[in-house]
């Protein structure tokens, strides 16, 4: 027998039942679809996942360095590597060592001007570094650095705190008894948000009050260059002593993914195979009954010289592609689910390539499976009694 | 002389406890034209299912056109029954969804038939019986005499030596078994042996030999 005469018999047994065909599929489509949605929208709320911890920790290296052991300057070391956005190196003393900071330098016991706020030194490329911006005012430079002026710019919330909310009559602020010029108030923090209650003073302006060496150095890198990065910030801080400074790396987000993919997967997983096995047994039946219907059909077919082989072949492809069509139909739905899903929350949707192939595939291998019975009863039957 | 079409010998069917066929001898030569007839359950139909190779005698000869059939395998078996003969029912036996000339090529499906010019074969035998103008209707268009004749073509595919037919007369009214039957006269004149079973005395008249089985055993009328 031709294969191709082998595939028009099936269709045309296929087609004769249109609507029972049809039917037959929807088990294979439902079982497919659960597969494929649940698989899908794991992989798409688990990269959802990634995606946060990427845009707000996974590009964050911090470096803690032992006071004096690094310079103000070598952080331009740092920004030179390629994959860094930008990086500012902190000195910061302890919480112990925080100074009392005054707006006004009058004391008057009706207005809270006096808070206890910690200072901290910083080089200019904080603000791009923490990812903030500028509320009021402008963040200190090179210049600034370089003249040792006497300004500050204040944390969101440290400005609040001391009543400071414009600056174009220049407020100056009280640190330990001296007066800083107040340029500029630095507000949302992407990271390290607890400098938005510090008062930030250049290099030598900390100098003044005590904040001698670089204590900490933050990186802030692009997407996906965090781990190259951690290998090379401590080189390019220290050349030679890279020992002492201790590189903090940001937290694997495949750990998490991976956690929420198999909590979400597990329930959904078994549902869809029990819909797949519920499937196979209606197409089973299905195909069952239709051999006890055809039975003349076959006696014809074996009087006209079919073998035994060739009426188990039909029946087996018959019912293989009832379920390849029941998987692809449960793939395409399954993917414009996932669509939808992704389209209503905002996602972006992830599909494994592999799952929307494998999907037919395995409809197929279904359909294949519940037709060995029936087909095998079909090539049994004596011709004889199929032609009575 | 020629080999015969079909030359039992001996031939027992048991079933069980009944003796279905006993010691059958027939000699059918080629352009014969034989009814067989006698009354239901005496052993007509086993006959024609030993005859039709779809059912194995419990003993004795069976060679058709030149081949001893009983030693053969179940798959010869098939081979032989798809190319020797065409099988005539009395149903008529036509898939419902495929038109005429469909249900004639299914006949060249099996056995390695080749597939080009399967449809111009089926054609060329669909106008034997003059059904030409039928072709792409679905059987249940047909009146039953046509559906007879679209079942003779589908049986006259792969030229075989010999028709069984199982009272092909059976489902048709007077006119339409007339038109069958001289179908049947025209086919043995073009050269096809022909076998059927039948218990109306109109068709068994037409033959050129009448054989009587009666419970099992065979006499030449």
């Amino acid at each position: 027998m031709h294969p191709s005469d082998l595939l028009n018999e099936a269709l045309a047994g296929l087609l004769a039942r249109p609507v029972r065909a049809a039917l037959t599929a929807l088990g294979t489509v439902l079982g497919i679809a659960t597969l494929v949605i649940t698989l899908g929208t794991a992989a798409t709320a688990g990269n959802q996942i990634v995606g946060r911890f990427d845009a707000l920790t996974a590009t964050a290296i911090t470096v803690e360095v032992p006071t004096g052991e690094v310079g103000w300057a070598a952080v331009d070391q740092v920004t030179r590597l390629r994959g860094v956005t930008a990086a500012a190196a902190l000195a910061e003393g302890g919480q112990s060592a925080n100074l009392v900071v005054r707006s006004n330098n009058l004391l008057d016991p009706t207005r809270a001007g006096s808070q206890t706020l910690s200072v901290v030194a910083t080089t200019s490329g904080l603000p791009a570094t923490v990812r903030g911006r500028m509320l009021q005012g402008r963040y200190f430079d090179q210049g600034h650095m370089r003249r040792g002026d006497r300004v500050v710019v204040l944390g969101e919330q440290a400005a609040r705190l001391l009543g400071v909310s414009r600056l174009e009559r220049a407020p100056a602020v009280f640190i330990d008894g001296r007066a800083f010029t107040v340029i500029g108030i630095l507000g949302g923090f992407q990271r390290d948000r607890g400098l938005s209650g510090s008062v930030l003073v250049p290099p030598a302006a900390g100098r003044l009050l005590g904040l001698g060496g670089v204590t900490r150095v933050l990186v802030t890198t692009s997407l996906g260059a965090a781990d190259l990065i951690a290998g090379q910030v401590a080189t390019a801080l220290k050349p030679g002593g890279e020992g002492v400074l201790q590189v903090v790396n940001p937290p694997s987000p495949t750990r998490a993914r991976d956690a929420v993919r198999n909590d979400v997967n597990g329930l959904f997983l078994v549902l869809g195979l029990v819909s797949l096995v519920v499937g196979a047994v209606g197409i089973a039946n299905v195909t069952l009954v239709t051999i006890m219907e055809r039975t003349t059909e076959i006696g014809l077919r074996r009087s006209l010289g079919a073998a035994r082989r060739h009426i188990a072949a039909q029946f087996l492809l018959e019912s293989t592609l009832t379920g390849l069509t029941g998987g692809v139909v449960g793939a395409a739905i399954g993917v414009a689910a996932i669509v939808a899903i992704s389209a209503a929350k905002q996602w972006t949707p992830v599909l494994d390539v592999r799952l929307a192939v494998a999907a037919p595939v395995m409809g197929a291998l279904v359909g294949l499976l519940a037709g060995l019975y029936p087909s095998m009863r079909a090539a049994r039957m004596e011709p004889v009694d199929a032609l009575r | 002389m020629a080999e015969p079409v079909i030359a039992l010998e001996a031939l027992t069917k048991e079933f069980a406890t009944v003796r279905a066929l006993s010691d059958v001898s027939l000699v059918v030569g080629a352009c014969d034209y034989v009814a067989v007839v006698g009354p239901s359950g005496s052993g007509k139909s086993t006959l024609l299912n030993v005859l039709g190779l779809l059912d194995r005698p419990t003993s004795g000869s069976y060679r058709l056109d030149g081949v001893e059939t009983t030693s053969l395998g179940e798959g010869e078996r098939t081979r032989v029954r798809g190319s020797r003969i065409g099988f005539v029912f009395q149903s008529f036996h036509l898939l419902p969804q495929r038109s005429v000339v469909e249900n004639v090529m299914l006949a060249e499906v099996y056995g390695g038939h080749p597939r080009r010019d399967r449809r111009a074969r089926a054609l060329a035998a669909l106008d034997r019986v003059s059904l030409s103008h039928r072709v792409g209707y679905l059987p249940d268009r047909l009146s039953g005499g046509e559906r007879q004749r679209a079942a003779i073509a589908r049986a006259l595919m792969g030229a075989p030596c010999l028709l069984l037919c199982d009272e092909p007369t059976g489902n048709l009214d007077s006119r339409n078994t007339e038109a069958v039957l001289d179908l049947f006269d025209e086919l043995r004149e073009q050269g096809m042996t022909i076998v059927v079973i039948t218990h109306e005395n109109e068709v068994s008249d037409r033959a050129a030999r009448r054989v009587r089985i009666t419970d099992g055993v065979l006499v030449e009328e």
